[in-house]
């Protein structure tokens, strides 16, 4: 069992590696850099002198073999180096925004749990029935349809009502405050878009449950049990479920790792100042050492989580836990 | 119970039934037309925007990208069924067009990435070893990068256009199809016969076409019919963002793109029809590929 | 006609605003919040010497005083300059080669030290002649300026190497702001990232990437101001954002401009809880054809290549939709060195006919073997109005013949490809601050002179056309000069295509008062002078 996990960690290595690979190349692919995109912001004159100074401060006249070992060893010894843009620490830039991002995740995480296991079973066990069929058409349509054009729905929608209702139109905060400081202020704000993201995700989620139960309600352990005399419920609660939860649990926690970089749209519809819009950010400013430490985490944590999830079926298999 | 003897008549009755209900292709998609009727929407639904993108020059009453002033974001009418955008461009026609751009790109990608990832996948499960090793590192990276630097960096470099787009949004699906394409390979190569026929001396390309690629196909089948919604989404989302198809080409994302979002309460018509589109032939194409899997899949198949 | 409309609106514009606008309502209260939008993500620092962006305005202009500016009760006017740090506007002398400010006595910096002319000095130093690392955006707005002393605590000395109309305009930059001569000495870097000045509000904190908050300066030297007791600055990149923040009442003014379909939602939406004001702004869109690549090196091919435009007709219906309005020359409209409807008429691009003109095109291209000529136009990631106005002058070309591809990049690309000369033709901004034709319009210049020029070009008869006009000091003499290197820039050897003129239109709740629209966003955005009638 270590020596699987130690194989899974070295193994991660090199992934992470061709990933800051990947995004420095990518980055420097980019005609334009952030000194030009910075000086030149008003559309008028970027003074020539001015923009050399720039890039010779911020290294990028190096030769880019020595630009990407710099990466790499900052990294090595966890120093994740100055935004290009703004000249805060990339550490500070992402430790302000990444709360928000997390508390949309979490919260998408929770609707999608609460909505989506229980419609699964049901939709599972009511097999081939308009309820089945009604809960799989909205699972697909949740998966078909594009989150921005709902966020823009939902807005579009919150603001009519909340016009008809209350004579003047409502909408949700621009500005973020956390949880701790004013509760209902906080959640006014991040619950549409938590909804809006959530509602995917439940979907994802939906179908799998379904899936994942019909499969086994045809087990052999399953007909037994119903032969010996116990209740449908008990059986369900007891048995299904419990073995159903695992390859919905394992999907929770890949679609997680992806939820943080698909924040991205979702940020931008709400003007939410979390960390996938920062990346949005970071691309089109060119702050090369910004982007490369958001790929980098993005990518941590989707290697993280695959590394948990396949560890968990490891322990589970019985083979390779006493290996 | 006692044990009814069969009857001679009724079997040879059953078996008579058995031989003119044929899998004959027709019978088949009859069948499946009977048995499972959403999947039967979806195709419909998608056939239905095949044919709109496929006819759009006959079926578009307007140019999709000529501007008229004099009719700027205008309420759907008889003379503009689904109304006007802000540059007085007929919403309707560029519906249509839409539709051949997201099947164009749509097909494009997922075939394209579907390609790709099948030879991949069926590469790196038959050879092994250190290949596998270092092609399984590749699809990691590729799947847990961000799309938007993927798509920012192919449009810099080589600019906007359909086909550039197609190409961003074919490199994310190459690992997952590489990914399932790989895990079905591998099945079959863990079988004796892979080894019985190299020692033999038959040659890679006939194992690989003859054994393991048609173990993969019904996977790779249904992966396809999912990459083609993943990628008019994926499509919508870039252009959302400004990286996608550019102006005046008509294309659904594009069309929800920025003024869309302006103009969302004083002419509401702009961003719904598209975004409908969207979900119809997505929910459409999702609707097809279940039931694709529920009939292919020989492990569903008695549901 | 729509030239006079452009001055006569720009004027009535004027009037409108302080009429039915958020002035002229009464005494001002004092009290209350501001909380305003910023259409940008946060700016890169808040050194006004260093940035070039309105970002960096918007968020810190309330902290920090300057010598002199447009006057705050009518920003919109292209004359007329008054003192913030100084006491009155001197006249120079010298032949107009020398100025001398005096300084206010009193004046104390937010940490409570005394702002002296030491101060001034030093700073304009920094802005006129940055010492080695040290950046400063608009250094050649200054190249008249030879030296800048302060011989004693209370004076500023200007001394320029010639007389010129240029000098005033350029001094009352909205981006020169006193910072104290102790802290430039010691780290002149240290105003990137921290803000202390003088100015009507007082630093209180900043929400990296989502807000910025001020306090009042209960030491302001301007009596009675500020009114407000707080501002707060919401960073919103997305217009549907701020559009919504103000039909909800979160925040309550934006200061850039928002697009005429915004304000037709607003105003039809809120009714009277919503203000307008707008005005012509100064900065347009150029076409700029590469000289450097075939056949836009033939004057005929890019005369045509203006006389396809149909610009009277165009301008009022884009201007429904984007925020252009006026046709004008190389000069903004609103000021005396423009050129009049009739002036303008005489050259390609702007004749009443546009059937003969885009007969006159045609016939060009065919001399020039240019028919059906297909090209690129580089265009900017950016729907307000770059998007929207290449659209419409592709849809123009089309009508000659031309056949066009829009090639729409990021803001990064954008500016690599200009200045590497790759492009075919380019759509450009030229964005000003203050009003200043004689530095506004050195963008025409061949690119020896003027490095901004990405139109690989050059033109001895257009230096020596634009020097004449420069150094003309007599008012009359310098309008013919203008005329004649517009004409020859425009019309002769068409350079560059100019395109309308972008509109401003600003949306605030009716309960702001005090602030006074004008031709740039840069400008009179200290809001000392606002107040809340709630």
């Amino acid at each position: 069992m270590h020596r699987y996990i130690i194989k899974r960690l070295l193994l991660a290595i090199p992934t992470l590696v061709g990933a800051a690979a990947l995004v420095f190349v990518l980055m420097r692919l980019i005609p334009g850099d952030v000194c030009v995109i910075r000086l030149g912001a008003g559309g008028t004159h970027v003074d020539p002198a001015s923009v050399e100074a720039c890039r010779q401060q911020l290294g990028l006249n190096d030769p880019l073999i020595v630009q990407f070992l710099h990466f790499l060893w900052s990294y090595c010894t966890f120093d994740f180096g100055i935004s290009m843009w703004s000249g805060n620490p990339v550490s500070h830039e992402i430790a302000v925004r990444l709360p928000v991002s997390l508390e949309v995740a979490v919260m998408a995480t929770i609707i999608a749990i609460l909505i989506a296991i229980p419609l699964g079973t049901i939709s599972a066990l009511r097999e081939n029935t308009w309820l089945d069929h009604m809960v799989r058409v909205l699972a697909i349509a949740g998966i078909a349809t594009p989150s921005f054009w709902l966020g823009i729905m939902s807005l579009i929608l919150v603001l009519n009502i909340s016009a008809i209702v209350t004579g003047k139109p409502w909408l949700p905060p621009i500005d973020y405050v956390s949880f701790w400081q004013d509760p209902l202020r906080n959640l006014s704000m991040v619950l549409l878009p938590a909804i809006t993201v959530g509602y995917r995700y439940s979907a994802v989620t939906m179908r799998i449950t379904r899936s994942a139960m019909l499969e086994i309600m045809r087990e052999d352990y399953i007909r037994t049990a119903r032969a010996k005399g116990l209740l449908e419920q008990i059986i369900v609660n007891r048995h299904a479920l419990k073995n159903a939860m695992l390859p919905v649990v394992t999907l929770i926690g890949i679609e997680f790792a992806f939820l943080i970089g698909g924040l991205v749209i979702t940020e931008q519809v709400f003007n939410l100042n979390g960390i996938g819009r920062l990346l949005v950010q970071a691309v089109q400013n060119q702050d090369n050492v910004l982007a490369q430490a958001l790929v980098m985490l993005v990518v941590a944590v989707f290697v993280m989580t695959n590394l948990v999830v396949d560890v968990l079926y490891a322990w589970l298999d019985p083979r390779i836990r006493f290996s | 119970m006692a044990v009814i003897a069969p009857d001679p008549g009724a079997a040879a009755a059953l078996a008579d039934e058995a031989l003119a209900r044929q899998r004959t292709p027709l019978n088949a998609a009859l069948d499946f037309c009977r048995r499972k009727p959403l999947g039967t929407i979806g195709l419909v639904i998608v056939l239905v925007m095949f044919a709109a993108g496929g006819f759009a020059d006959w079926l578009a009453p307007f140019d999709p990208e000529e501007n008229d002033f004099n009719a700027m974001m205008q309420a759907p009418s008889w003379l503009h069924l689904f109304g006007t955008d802000q540059f007085g461009r007929d919403i309707f026609s560029r519906l249509v067009f839409g539709a051949r751009t997201a099947m164009i790109v749509g097909f494009g990608s997922a075939v394209g990435g579907g390609l790709i990832g099948l030879v991949l996948g069926v590469a790196s499960a038959y050879f092994g070893g250190w290949f596998d090793l270092a092609f399984q590192r590749v699809l990691d990276v590729l799947m847990a990068f961000p799309l938007i630097i993927l798509a920012l960096a192919v449009v810099s470099v080589f600019g906007t256009g359909v086909f550039n787009v197609i190409v961003a949004i074919t490199i994310p699906l190459i690992p997952r199809c590489g990914r399932v394409v790989r895990a079905s390979a591998l099945a079959v190569r863990e079988i004796p016969y892979i080894d019985a026929a190299r020692a033999l001396g038959f040659g890679h390309a006939r194992i690989v076409l003859r054994h393991m690629v048609p173990n993969v196909v019904a996977p790779f089948l249904i992966l396809l019919s999912a990459f083609v919604g993943q990628a008019i989404l994926s499509e919508a989302a870039l252009s959302y963002l400004g990286l996608g198809v550019q102006e005046p080409v008509a294309a659904w994302g594009l069309m929800l793109q920025g003024s869309a979002e302006d103009y969302a309460t004083t002419a509401p018509w702009i961003a719904i029809f598209p975004g409908l589109a969207i979900v119809l032939t997505v929910l459409g194409i999702s609707l097809f590929g279940d039931a694709l899997r529920d009939a292919i899949d020989p492990k569903l198949r008695d549901r | 006609m729509y030239l006079r409309t452009g001055l006569w609106a720009a004027g009535f514009g004027l009037a409108v605003a302080i009429a039915a606008g958020p002035a002229g309502a009464g005494a001002p209260k004092r009290g209350g919040t501001l909380t305003y939008v910023i259409p940008a993500d946060a700016p890169p620092s808040f050194d006004g010497h260093r940035e070039t962006t309105y970002a960096t305005i918007h968020a810190a202009a309330p902290y920090y005083s300057v010598l002199i500016r447009v006057p705050p009760d009518n920003p919109a006017s292209t004359t007329e300059f008054v003192c913030d740090l100084c006491t009155e506007m001197p006249k120079p002398t010298d032949d107009g080669k020398t100025y001398t400010f005096k300084i206010r006595q009193g004046v104390k910096f937010h940490d409570g030290s005394k702002l002296t002319a030491q101060d001034v000095a030093t700073s304009w130093n920094m802005i006129v002649f940055p010492p080695k690392g040290v950046t400063s955006a608009r250094v050649s707005y200054y190249e008249m300026i030879d030296k800048i002393e302060a011989p004693d605590d209370a004076t500023v000395v200007f001394h320029l190497k010639r007389p010129t109309t240029a000098f005033l305009p350029a001094l009352a930059d909205p981006y020169a702001w006193i910072y104290k001569k102790e802290i430039l000495e010691k780290d002149p870097r240290w105003y990137e990232k921290n803000i202390m000045g003088s100015g009507p509000f007082k630093f209180a904190s900043y929400d990296v990437g989502q807000s910025i908050k001020g306090v009042r300066n209960p030491d302001y030297y301007h009596e009675g101001q500020p009114y407000l007791d707080a501002v707060v600055g919401i960073f919103a990149d997305k217009q549907s954002v701020r559009v919504d923040a103000l039909r909800g009442d979160r925040a309550a003014i934006e200061f850039r401009g928002l697009p005429p379909s915004a304000r037709d939602q607003l105003v039809k939406e809120g009714g009277s809880d919503i203000a307008v004001q707008d005005s012509d702004w100064n900065c347009g869109n150029i076409l700029t054809p590469n000289h450097r690549k075939k056949p836009f090196d033939d004057v005929r091919v890019r005369r045509a290549l203006a006389l396809a435009i149909d610009q009277w007709k165009g301008a009022p219906a884009l201007a429904k939709i984007a925020t252009v309005r006026t046709v004008g020359g190389i000069v903004f409209p609103g000021s005396p060195l423009a050129a009049t409807q009739e002036e303008l008429q005489q050259m390609v691009g702007y004749w009443p006919d546009i059937e003969k003109s885009r007969a006159e095109a045609k016939r060009l291209l065919k001399e020039a073997g240019a028919e059906g000529l297909k090209f690129e136009l580089l265009n900017r990631n950016v729907d307000q109005p770059y998007k929207f106005v290449g659209t419409w002058v592709i849809g123009e070309w089309k009508k000659i013949g031309l056949s066009v591809e829009q090639k729409v990049v990021p803001t990064g690309p954008w500016f690599q490809n200009m200045r590497g000369g790759t492009f075919d033709v380019v759509l450009e901004a030229n964005c000003a601050s203050v009003v200043n034709p004689v530095l506004d319009t050195g963008k025409y210049l061949p690119a020896k002179v003027f490095p901004e020029n990405y139109g690989g070009y050059d033109d001895a008869k257009s230096i020596e056309l634009y020097e004449k006009m420069q150094t003309e000091t007599d008012p009359k003499k310098q309008r013919e000069g203008m005329r004649a290197y517009e004409t020859h820039t425009l019309d002769t050897m068409t350079h560059e295509i100019v395109l309308p003129y972008w509109y401003r239109i600003v949306l605030a709740r009716s309960y702001v008062k005090g602030w006074k629209i004008s031709p740039s966003h840069y400008l009179n955005q200290d809001l000392g002078n606002i107040w809340l009638d709630k």
